[in-house]
């Protein structure tokens, strides 16, 4: 028989075109799988105001100069912080940031002028209330943007004059004013990738041992590639039609900047799809029924939130939390989107987290792979 | 992958020899020694947790026997576990029917399984729909469709390729005796055209259609013949005198 006569009987065909006609009929869910990319979006997008503005700040200015009160303005400029007094110590600095009533705190030192003439690193210190992690990001990216863009200002030379109180990179010049909505549509791809890749596909094979159909099918000669092949195929599907849902949308809602590549974007978004498909095949290797896929599903996708930086920046928790964002595809993923989708990154500079990324596909559908096989046996 | 499946070898439809299977300390079928004719129609009878299950899982490939060996239509279910896939029907208690497919759908994705393409696909569905009498509802989602037709269904699906053995686990559960008849009518029409048939079933009047019978007990056969035959050996007035009295020793014995 030639090989085009097997490839045309493959038991792959049928499987592909069940799954579809399922997926059809299943009206809820696929209104679900496509619905939920817009409404996140307006949620997340509008909603939700992660971006941080007007950080109530008090200003204790020891050096009492021209060139002080100018980086006072400069930061109250940048419109993260907001100036609602002066103090005249520390004291007062503290009990105000403890008592709630300011967020931030910029302190001049008396000799910020005079280091300033002579030519010294003028510091200039910025406290900020890291309880919360986004807006704490937000008000120190703007201290340290402020500082580097305040030195050449007031002294005429490019030194930097503020060192950050707090030591946290943040990387703000794709996203100088924090523009939340910008930033978080690589997320929300991310997440909604992995939420339909994980939970969806996870759950729809587990239909299948649940329903009898799983054994059914195992002692029909279809093989274990096209079971699985045809079972996955059609969420890899959804998956970029739900990425395109989110692209089209932010561009035309929020106005996202697309400066990357969209080919590469689309190519780097592969590696991702197969190392979440991988995981759902997972879980449903793992796991009897519906409702267990699901709870297993959830509980892999609660990290995939809160440590990924997906909602939180990452530099900003500690460090077991960061240990446990390194070992979840979604933080690499966030990182290649964003750097593709919004700095316009080309593949040179992101090479290594889509290098862990493809990694992840690669463990993540062999492990799966054989505790599948295992189970259907 | 082949379309029409790989020709059967010659010989009897099954042959178990010394086959076993435990599971930890539960010994589930123990030393089976069986042969079935090919175009029989064969029972195989015994109270819940006799064995019967497990005996099918092992000779349709769903699970590897702990010992022994069995042929299943002249293969061995260790070693060419594929080519009895291909020569075999599987209906198990649950039907396997995907109750969001329409009836047409569901045989035409298992006709598809099975290698079937095109028109030589199509033509086959029109030709089980009819022998089935299931085309009239042809449009219908599984879902929505009574025990009997769900049967009928699932036995279109499991013989699609024309298996030439059928395995049925307890295909008529929760049917209504008219279906139960109908459906009995179109096992013997498998059967006439040469199709082997073990069936697995508590309802003693379709013990008493079989042509022989096979009785478990915790994983051991103890009675094997025509039903005439198994009666006279346990010497008692009916095949279901002989499920009751087994039942009983089975109790006893748990107890």
């Amino acid at each position: 028989m030639s090989l085009i006569d097997r490839l045309r009987r493959a038991s792959f065909w049928p499987m592909l075109r069940k799954e579809f006609i399922q997926m059809r009929r299943d009206r809820f869910t696929l209104a679900m799988l496509i619905g939920i990319p817009a409404i996140q979006l307006a949620l997340f997008g509008y909603a939700v105001q992660t971006e941080v503005r007007n950080v109530p700040t008090v200003v204790l200015d020891q050096s009492h100069t021209p060139q002080s009160r100018r980086l006072v303005d400069m930061m109250a400029n940048t419109r993260n912080f907001r100036i609602i007094g002066t103090v005249t110590n520390r004291e007062a600095v503290r009990n105000a940031i403890e008592r709630g009533e300011a967020a931030a705190a910029i302190i001049v030192p008396p000799e910020f002028a005079t280091d300033l003439k002579r030519g010294h690193t003028a510091q200039a210190q910025v406290i900020v209330d890291a309880a919360d992690p986004l807006s704490s990001a937000a008000a120190i990216s703007a201290a340290a943007l402020t500082g580097a863009r305040s030195g050449p200002e007031l002294t005429g030379r490019s030194t930097p004059v503020v060192a950050p109180a707090v030591d946290v990179r943040v990387r703000p010049w794709y996203n100088p004013e924090s523009r939340s909505s910008h930033y978080i549509v690589p997320g929300i791809i991310g997440i909604l990738l992995t939420m339909t890749m994980v939970s969806i596909t996870g759950a729809a094979i587990v239909r299948e041992r649940e329903r009898g159909t799983l054994e059914q099918l195992v002692v029909t000669p279809i093989g274990k590639t096209s079971l699985m092949l045809g079972k996955t195929i059609p969420f890899a599907l959804v998956g970029y039609l739900q990425v395109t849902v989110i692209l089209v949308l932010g561009k035309l809602l929020f106005d996202i900047p697309l400066r990357g590549n969209l080919v590469l974007l689309y190519l780097l978004i592969a590696p991702f799809v197969v190392a979440s498909l991988g995981t759902g095949l997972f879980i449903s290797a793992v796991t009897k029924t519906q409702v267990q896929a699901m709870q297993l599903s959830f509980f892999f996708i609660m990290p995939n939130i809160l440590l990924s930086g997906f909602m939180f920046p990452r530099a900003a928790m500690p460090e077991p939390a960061q240990w446990v964002g390194a070992a979840l595809p979604l933080t690499y993923f966030l990182t290649v989107m964003r750097g593709v989708l919004l700095k316009g990154v080309a593949m040179n500079d992101i090479w290594r987290d889509a290098l862990i990324l493809t990694g992840f596909a690669v463990v993540l559908v062999a492990m799966s792979v054989r505790k599948f096989s295992k189970t259907v046996e | 992958m082949t379309s029409l499946p790989q020709a059967p070898a010659p010989g009897p439809a099954v042959v178990t020899r010394r086959l076993r299977k435990t599971f930890g300390h539960l010994v589930a079928v123990e030393s089976l020694d069986l042969e079935i004719t090919r175009g029989e129609v064969f029972g195989l009878l015994g109270p819940n947790g006799s064995g019967k299950t497990t005996t099918i899982r092992m000779l349709t490939g769903l699970m590897q026997p702990t010992s022994g060996d069995a042929t299943v239509v002249g293969f061995d279910v260790r070693r060419d576990s594929e080519a009895i896939r291909r020569n075999i029907g599987y209906m198990s208690q649950k039907f396997g029917l995907y109750e969001d497919l329409t009836i047409v759908e569901n045989i035409r994705f298992y006709a598809g399984v099975y290698g079937l393409v095109g028109a030589e696909r199509e033509t086959r569905i029109v030709e089980l729909m009819n022998e089935l009498g299931l085309t009239e509802r042809a449009g219908q989602l599984a879902g929505t469709l009574s025990g009997g037709w769900k049967q009928r269904l699932a036995l279109a699906c499991a013989t699609a390729h024309r298996p030439a053995m059928v395995f049925l686990d307890e295909p008529t559960a929760g049917v209504d005796p008219a279906a139960r008849r109908r459906f009995w009518e179109i096992i013997y029409m498998l059967a006439s055209r040469g199709t082997t048939i073990l069936v697995t079933t508590h309802y003693m009047d379709e013990a008493e259609r079989c042509q022989r019978l096979g009785f478990l007990s915790r994983g051991h056969l103890i009675g094997l013949g025509t039903v005439q035959e198994v009666v006279e050996q346990f010497k008692l007035p009916s095949i279901e005198d002989v499920f009751i009295e087994l039942q009983r020793r089975d109790e006893g014995a748990a107890a």
